[in-house]
């Protein structure tokens, strides 16, 4: 039986994946924002971490509870589901909506601090800026990202980066967390081979 | 997606139960200071209704005005339906004017079903004639799952005229899908022989409500509805009300747990006592609530992306 033509004259290309951040290399990342949030917030009195689901919801859960333990200070965790602010809801099959929850004191007043994995475009943080104005008023508004990839389309920057990783549109990143897929990692899809 | 909802039958399991799921993260909202959602912003959802309606109407008109949609509302009294003009050309009129969706109630079973064929949007049957009602069935099921905690395994008993009632049709279809077994409880001459084979296996039938009361977790009173009092389906409306009316000592007959459920408007009196519905197992308050959370997420469902 021969081979079909195309498996004999070159082999499949695989897709290049490159480990960024390894799963110590995670925890670290996310000790080093947890200090940063710290001396930037004069210990981080009056403020809140809320999550944009999936992946910024454990970590904000990781942020204060790393807090907790090098300041004994409680700050409190919410998630805030951005489905129905999202500006390409139409360009997609109908999302599902998930839960948005404030911690029991609320935001009104406090510094709030938006926690997610990955900022890319921006388009997501606009619309976790849009959502939170109508669950109430926050003082200030911050965040804090895992990595930033850059390509931004939208005027925001974050506060706080775990890491910076310059990448081409035709790359993508993926973290995984062990709260939701198992393990701590961050991967670059894509890029050129080695 | 589905693209309209017609009918209860239209809902998978795992639809019906997404739709509960998005209906309770859109109860939410009504507890928020500001009660707004942008997601249907630019849409425009037309209320076309044929029959008269308070709460239907203003639950579906306070829902899309809630995901930011913009509301046309066309009652058949004042338009050109009093001149004559057909569904068909009614319809096509609110399709040039670029209606998203359409929420249509008519007293002609079967309307919505041509209705969506004729345009382009969506269409949401909010009741046609004596065949079915889904988003008030999805509503009871909603609050049967906030009172009960689950529905799969809920015995309820659906009690009345169900032959002219639109909503025990829908609710036998979805409750029957979601895992609920129903019990049609109604004279003889209000209930028709082949419903429950004909809806869905497993639904049964009593003629005989005392003895099927301590047996469920659900009791849904359907409303007699009185312009069909002369038509002799039973001799007169006390002798309906003690045989099928609920009141205090037939409520105490229910198990602790169980709830008392009515659609709307009660004829307190007669299949309902006061007592009944004001008590605390009465839901039919929340029904109202949580029909405004239901519809909303049976629109952003329908609307909220790009189902085509």
């Amino acid at each position: 039986m021969a081979y079909p033509p195309a498996a004999r004259s070159s082999p499949p290309r695989q897709p290049s994946v490159k480990v960024i951040l390894a799963s110590a290399d995670v925890q670290r990342v996310v000790d080093r924002i947890a200090h940063q949030i710290l001396e930037k917030t004069q210990g981080a009195a009056d403020t809140v971490l809320l999550g944009i689901p999936t992946r910024g919801v454990p970590l904000a859960r990781r942020l204060s509870a790393r807090i907790s333990t090098f300041e004994d200070v409680a700050v409190p965790v919410g998630v805030l589901d951005i489905t129905l602010y999202r500006d390409d809801l139409r360009r997609h099959a109908t999302r599902a909506v998930g839960p948005t929850e404030l911690p029991p004191g609320g935001i009104d007043g406090k510094r709030v601090i938006l926690v997610d994995d990955v900022l890319f475009s921006g388009r997501t943080v606009r619309a976790a800026l849009d959502a939170l104005n109508d669950v109430g008023r926050p003082s200030s508004v911050q965040l804090a990202v895992l990595v930033d990839r850059g390509h931004r389309e939208l005027p925001i920057r974050a506060d706080y980066v775990g890491k910076n990783i310059p990448t081409s549109l035709a790359e993508s990143v993926k973290v995984t967390l062990a709260e939701t897929d198992g393990t701590d990692e961050v991967k670059l899809y894509g890029g050129p081979t080695a | 997606m589905i693209r309209h909802l017609l009918s209860g039958a239209d809902l998978d399991a795992d639809t019906a139960t997404e739709i509960l799921d998005t209906a309770a993260e859109m109860a939410t909202v009504a507890g928020r200071e500001i009660k707004k959602l942008p997601a249907l912003r630019g849409r425009t959802v037309v209320n076309l209704f044929y029959e008269d309606s308070t709460r239907t109407r203003i639950s579906f008109e306070a829902a899309a005005k809630r995901l930011s949609a913009d509301v046309i509302n066309f009652s058949a009294k004042g338009s050109s339906v009093t001149k004559g003009e057909s569904l068909k050309d009614t319809a096509l009129t609110l399709q040039a004017m670029g209606a998203d969706a359409v929420v249509v109630r008519h007293p002609a079973s079967g309307a919505p079903h041509r209705l969506a064929n004729w345009v382009d949007g969506s269409v949401v049957n909010a009741g046609d004639g004596t065949h079915e009602h889904p988003t008030q069935a999805l509503l009871d099921a909603y609050t049967m799952r906030a009172r009960l905690g689950r529905l799969a395994g809920l015995s309820v008993a659906v009690v009345g005229d169900v032959l002219h009632s639109r909503v025990a049709r829908s609710n036998v279809l979805l409750l029957s899908t979601l895992g609920a077994k129903v019990t049609l409880v109604g004279p003889p001459t209000l209930i028709p022989v082949d419903i429950a084979a004909a809806l869905a296996p497993g639904t049964d039938v009593s003629y005989d409500l005392d003895s099927v009361l301590p047996n469920v977790d659900v009791v849904m009173m359907l409303r007699v509805q009185r312009e069909r009092m002369n038509d002799s389906y039973f001799p007169s409306a006390r002798e309906y009300a003690r045989r099928y009316g609920l009141d205090g000592p037939r409520m105490r007959r229910l198990p602790a747990h169980a709830i008392v459920m009515h659609p709307g408007p009660m004829n307190r009196g007669m299949e309902i006592t006061p007592e009944v519905a004001d008590s605390p197992r009465s839901t039919i308050v929340e029904q109202v609530t949580n029909g405004v959370s239901v519809r909303m997420a049976v629109l952003y469902l329908l609307l909220g992306g790009n189902n085509r």
